[in-house]
C-alpha cells in the first residue's frame, strides 16, 4: 500500500472547484496571445478588453480531452518518467542564477561549467529520474540562453529533461533541438524526451509569451507543464484555500487554451505555489505552508484525473545547514505522500536563486528516504515473525538468518556515506568531517564515475547549426563563436 | 495645539486605515491646521514608527503597505490645500521606477514606490515590462535623480544591465543614480553592472535613495 496524504476534505475540495469555475467567468482570465484569444473566442468564450470569460462547459470539454497519463522517454527511447496515477518522480530545480561554489562557499554567478557539473551529478543519482535545465548560463549568449542550456543538458545526459523557454519565439527552436536528437518531430511527439514548464502570471493572467508557448507545444505534441505560481498574501489570497482556488483557475484556463490548440496533447497540472514571507518579501520555498499548498494543489489535479507537478525540495537557507536539511526533508516527504508525479526543486538554496551540486547529493538522500516511505510496510512472506523465531530462538541471532541477508536490502534504504551513522571514533578518525565536506566528497566521487553519453557527430553539428542560426537571428555578437 | 489630532493622524498610519487618515485630513483643513504641519507632525510620525517597527521585526509587510496607503490617502487631500496656500513639501528627489522588460512582477517595485512617495520623493512609476530605453527616456524627460529597476526573475535580471547601458548611451550617468531591486539581485550584481546600489527591501531602498542624494 502506497501511503497517501490528502489535506482537503470532500466539502472543501468542492468549494475550491466551485470558486475556481466562478473566477474563470468573473472576473475571467487575462489572455494576451493572439492565437490563444482566437481559439478561446471561436470556442465560445466571451473576450472583452483582453479578458476571456471561460464557461464551465468549455473547461469540462478540455478536461475530458486531456490525457490521464503519458511518459517521458530517455535518450534510448524507453519510457522513464510516468506522468499519471500516484507515480512520484524528482528532478533538480530550474533557472538558478547563482551556484554555491564548493571551494569558496560563496554564491556566485552560474556558468556553463556549473550546469555541466549539476547534470553530471543528477545523471549519477537514481533518485532523479529526470534532469532539469537547472541554471541560467551567464557565459552564453543571452538571446539564446534557453536553447543553450537545453543543449548543454542534452549533451551530458541520457535522462528525460524538464525545461522551459524564455520567450515565445525560442520555444520552436528548442523543439527543433530535441527533434534533432531523436529522429525528427514525429518521433519526438511519439516518444517525448522533454517537458516544457509554462507559467501563467499571477493573478489570473496568461501572458503573450506563456499562452503562445502553450499553443505551440500542444501543436507540436510536446508535453507542457503548467506552472501556476500563486504567492499567498501577495499575488494571491493569503489563505491557503484561497491560493489553491487561484492555482486551479489558472491551470484550468491554461488547459483550455492548450486543449483547444490540440485536443489530447499531453499537459500537466503543476505549479510552484508558495506563501509570501511577510518580513522579507521573498517566496519561502522551504516553508511548511508551501509544501501544504503543493500537496493541496496536486490533490485538485488528481481529482480531475490529470498528471500533476509541484515545486518542493528547495530551501531558503544559504548553505547546507540544518535548516536546509530540515526544510528539504519535510517538503520532499509531504510531496511524495501527496503522490505528486513530478517534484522539481532539489538542489536549490536561497529560495530560488542558488543551486548546489552538493545539495543535490544531500537531497537525493532525503528523496530516497521519502521513496522508502512510499513503499510502505509489507509482510514479505507468509509469516511475519514466527517462522524467523523458529530459527533464531531465544538466542535471537537474526543476523545469521538467510532471510535477513535476503531481505535487508529491500526493507532498509541504504544511504551513501554522506549520511554518517558511524561511531564517534570512526568519525574522528575520518577527520571529523561535517556534512558539507562529506557532500563535497560524494559529488567528487559521482563526477569521477560519470561518463558522457556518446552522441553521433551529425546530431552535434545539427545542434550547432540551430544555435548559430538562432543567435544570428537574435543579433547576438557571439553567434559566430559558438 | 491639536496634539490629539496629530496623535490620531499618527495612529491612522500605524493602523493602516486610509479612510480614517482621509477623514482626519479633512478635519484638519476645517480646523485651519496648516497642511504641512498635519503631514509632518501627524502622519509622518506614524510612518516613522511603522518603519522602525518593521526594521525591528515587529511589523510586517502588510503593515508597511497599508501604512503607505493611508499616507497616500492623507497626502491626496492635503496636497491641494498646500498648493493653495503656496506651501510646499520638500521634494527629496525625482525617481523613475519600473520592472524591467520581460518581467511583470510589481509587488516589490510598487512597495518601494509607496515608501519613497510617502517619504517625500516624487516618484514616476513606469509599471511593469518596461523597455530598457524607456527608463532612460523618462529619466531624461523628468530630469530624474534616480532610476530604480526591479527584476524578480533570474531570467530577466540581466535586463538591468541593459538599462544601465541605455542610461550610459543617453549620457545620463553618473549624474542619474541607478538602483536595483528584486529577489535574485545582489550587491555583487549591482557592482558588476556598475549600478549605484541595491536595496534588500523597501526600507533599504528608501535609505539607499536618501544616502545617494545626501538627504
Amino acid at each position: 500500500m502506497q501511503p497517501k496524504l490528502e489535506l482537503l476534505d470532500g466539502e472543501l475540495l468542492e468549494k475550491i472547484l466551485g470558486e475556481a469555475y466562478t473566477l474563470l467567468a468573473e472576473p475571467g482570465i487575462r489572455v494576451q496571445a493572439a492565437d490563444a484569444v482566437e481559439l478561446l473566442s471561436a470556442a465560445g468564450a466571451r473576450i472583452e478588453n483582453g479578458v476571456a470569460r471561460i464557461p464551465e462547459a468549455l473547461v469540462r470539454r478540455a478536461l475530458s480531452s486531456a490525457p490521464r497519463e503519458f511518459f517521458l522517454h530517455n535518450r534510448a527511447g524507453e519510457p522513464a518518467v510516468r506522468y499519471g496515477g500516484d507515480a512520484v518522480h524528482f528532478d533538480p530545480g530550474s533557472s538558478c542564477v547563482h551556484i554555491l561554489d564548493p571551494q569558496t562557499m560563496q554564491h556566485r554567478m552560474t556558468r556553463t561549467a556549473d550546469l555541466e557539473r549539476l547534470v553530471q551529478v543528477a545523471e549519477m543519482l537514481p533518485q532523479y529520474t529526470a534532469q532539469s535545465t537547472a541554471v541560467v548560463c551567464n557565459d552564453a549568449p543571452q538571446e539564446i540562453g534557453d536553447l543553450w542550456r537545453l543543449h548543454v543538458v542534452l549533451r551530458h545526459s541520457g535522462k528525460p529533461v524538464v525545461t522551459g523557454a524564455f520567450s515565445a519565439h525560442t520555444a520552436p527552436a528548442m523543439i527543433d533541438l530535441l527533434a534533432a536528437d531523436c529522429g525528427g518531430r514525429a518521433a519526438l511527439k511519439a516518444r517525448p524526451r522533454a517537458i516544457f514548464d509554462v507559467c501563467p502570471s499571477p493573478p489570473l493572467n496568461w501572458s503573450d509569451f506563456a499562452a503562445q508557448n502553450l499553443v505551440d507545444l500542444a501543436r507540436a505534441g510536446v508535453p507542457a507543464e503548467i506552472i501556476s505560481v500563486p504567492m499567498a498574501g501577495a499575488t494571491a489570497p493569503v489563505t491557503l484555500a484561497g491560493a489553491v482556488v487561484q492555482h486551479a483557475a489558472e491551470c484550468l484556463a491554461g488547459i483550455v487554451i492548450h486543449q483547444l490548440a490540440q485536443p489530447g496533447a499531453p499537459v500537466v497540472w503543476g505549479g510552484a505555489p508558495a506563501i509570501f514571507d511577510m518580513r522579507t518579501g521573498i517566496t519561502p520555498m522551504g516553508a511548511i505552508e508551501t509544501a501544504m499548498l503543493n500537496a493541496a494543489c496536486s490533490q485538485i489535479g488528481k481529482h480531475f484525473g490529470l498528471p500533476t507537478h509541484g515545486y518542493l525540495g528547495g530551501s531558503d537557507a544559504k548553505i547546507l545547514d540544518a535548516q536546509a536539511g530540515m526544510e528539504t526533508s519535510s517538503a520532499v516527504l509531504l510531496g511524495a505522500l501527496a503522490g505528486i508525479n513530478m517534484i522539481s526543486g532539489a538542489g536549490m538554496l536561497d529560495s530560488l536563486a542558488c543551486h548546489s551540486a552538493e545539495k543535490l547529493a544531500l537531497d537525493a538522500e532525503a528523496i530516497a528516504a521519502a521513496q522508502r516511505v512510499l513503499q510502505g510496510i509489507s509482510p514479505r512472506g507468509d509469516s511475519l515473525a514466527t517462522a524467523m523465531f523458529a530459527q533464531a530462538g531465544f538466542a535471537g541471532e537474526f543476523l545469521k538468518l538467510p532471510e535477513t541477508r535476503r531481505l535487508f536490502r529491500t526493507e532498509q534504504h541504504l544511504p551513501s556515506h554522506l549520511i554518517d551513522r558511524g561511531t564517534l571514533h570512526s568519525w574522528e578518525q575520518g577527520g571529523s568531517q561535517d556534512l558539507f565536506a562529506r557532500a563535497r566528497a560524494r559529488v567528487n566521487e559521482l563526477v569521477a564515475a560519470y561518463k558522457r553519453p556518446e552522441l553521433p557527430k551529425q546530431i552535434e553539428s545539427e545542434w550547432k547549426a540551430i544555435l548559430q542560426e538562432q543567435a544570428r537571428r537574435a543579433g547576438s555578437q557571439q553567434a559566430a563563436g559558438l | 495645539m491639536h496634539d490629539d489630532l496629530f496623535r490620531a493622524m499618527r495612529d491612522s498610519i500605524v493602523d493602516g486605515d486610509p479612510e480614517v487618515a482621509a477623514r482626519l485630513s479633512r478635519d484638519s483643513i476645517a480646523l485651519g491646521v496648516p497642511p504641512l504641519e498635519a503631514i509632518n507632525r501627524g502622519f509622518v510620525a506614524g510612518l516613522t514608527h511603522v518603519g522602525e517597527q518593521f526594521a525591528a521585526g515587529e511589523f510586517f509587510l502588510p503593515d508597511l503597505v497599508l501604512a503607505g496607503e493611508a499616507m497616500k490617502a492623507a497626502v491626496a487631500i492635503l496636497e491641494p490645500e498646500m498648493k493653495k496656500s503656496g506651501a510646499q513639501r520638500e521634494v527629496l528627489g525625482t525617481v523613475v521606477l519600473g520592472t524591467v522588460q520581460g518581467d511583470i512582477h510589481e509587488i516589490g517595485k510598487t512597495l518601494v514606490g509607496t515608501m519613497l512617495t510617502a517619504s517625500g520623493f516624487a516618484v514616476h512609476d513606469l509599471g511593469v515590462n518596461v523597455p530598457f530605453e524607456t527608463f532612460a527616456a523618462k529619466a531624461r524627460e523628468l530630469g530624474a535623480d534616480i532610476v530604480g529597476v526591479s527584476a524578480l526573475l533570474t531570467t530577466t535580471m540581466t535586463g538591468q544591465k541593459d538599462v544601465a547601458e541605455a542610461l550610459e548611451r543617453h549620457g545620463l550617468r553618473p549624474r542619474v543614480k541607478l538602483i536595483l531591486g528584486g529577489a535574485p539581485v545582489t550587491h555583487d550584481w549591482a557592482r558588476e553592472i556598475g549600478a549605484d546600489g541595491y536595496g534588500e527591501d523597501a526600507l533599504a531602498a528608501l535609505s539607499l535613495a536618501r544616502t545617494l542624494l545626501g538627504k
